[in-house]
């Protein structure tokens, strides 16, 4: 799927990234603790997180995550928008839950990676 | 690819906003080297936890940084307050992090274990009063 859909999906708000609509990702995670994205997460794309400042921007830097989604209609701290832009991440905002956030994508195709969370055909 | 490539890197401790940059930078230097993005993403998550530590727990220190053709090393220091139990310290979970370091999404316990999980090689050497020197080798042989 493409962020653009994941921005239907939940029908978030752009705040960062309109130029990365178009790219595809492949798996997401889903945590407000960026230690365990570090230590847990593989290959992902997209981060779905309540934390709101520059560090979720960077934990997506090191791990070539390319789309943050905010969950629970949280406001990104301007830090983190000024980074997220300069470092090519889109952000994105929604109203939904994590739990609900993380299901409708999940209902839609995306996953969590690994072999554990492959997609049944 | 250049041989034995020497990077300093001075890590601020008084703004939070910040900490990563380095981590960021030898990225891209890594990146541009061409070397794979599994090896590339290893050494980004261990230094990135050290530098987060350092600013969290030790008021900022500097990460030096030689690439040979087999390895990139690192070594981190800095002149905090030191680790007394360090064996404690390297327990996944077990943090001295502040409810305001954890509320930055950081302060789990899973820093030094991060560490120690994404390098090859890791040794850590700290004197409670003096500060704490890190060492960390991730090999760029096959994988």
């Amino acid at each position: 799927m493409t962020i653009a859909e994941i921005v239907d999906i939940l029908d978030a708000k752009v705040l960062s990234g309109e130029e990365l609509l178009a790219r595809d990702v492949h798996s997401a995670c889903g945590s407000d603790l960026m230690s365990d994205v570090l230590a847990f997460v593989k290959d992902q794309s997209v981060l779905v997180t309540g934390l709101t400042n520059a560090q979720a921007v960077r934990t997506a830097e090191m791990m070539d995550i390319i789309c943050i989604v905010l969950v629970r209609g949280k406001i990104a701290d301007s830090g983190m928008i000024e980074l997220a832009k300069d470092r090519s991440v889109a952000v994105l905002q929604t109203q939904h839950s994590m739990f609900a956030a993380c299901g409708l994508l999940y209902e839609r195709g995306l996953r969590g990676g690994g072999k554990s969370h492959a997609k049944k055909s | 690819m250049q041989k034995n490539l020497r990077l300093h890197y001075d890590i601020s401790g008084d703004d939070y906003t910040r900490a990563g940059e380095a981590s960021a930078q030898l990225k891209q230097v890594l990146r541009q080297l061409g070397l794979s993005s599994s090896i590339i993403r290893k050494v980004a998550i261990a230094m990135y936890e050290g530098e987060i530590n350092m600013v969290i727990h030790a008021n900022g220190g500097t990460i030096d940084v030689e690439i040979d053709s087999a390895c990139i090393s690192l070594v981190l220091r800095d002149t905090g307050p030191g680790i007394s139990e360090i064996d404690l310290a390297m327990k996944e979970g077990y943090s001295t992090a502040s409810e305001n370091v954890r509320s930055m999404g950081f302060g789990a316990g899973m820093g030094l274990p991060n560490m120690r999980k994404h390098s090859d090689y890791m040794k850590l050497e700290s004197t409670p009063g003096v500060g704490t020197t890190v060492h960390m080798k991730i090999s760029i042989g096959e994988e």
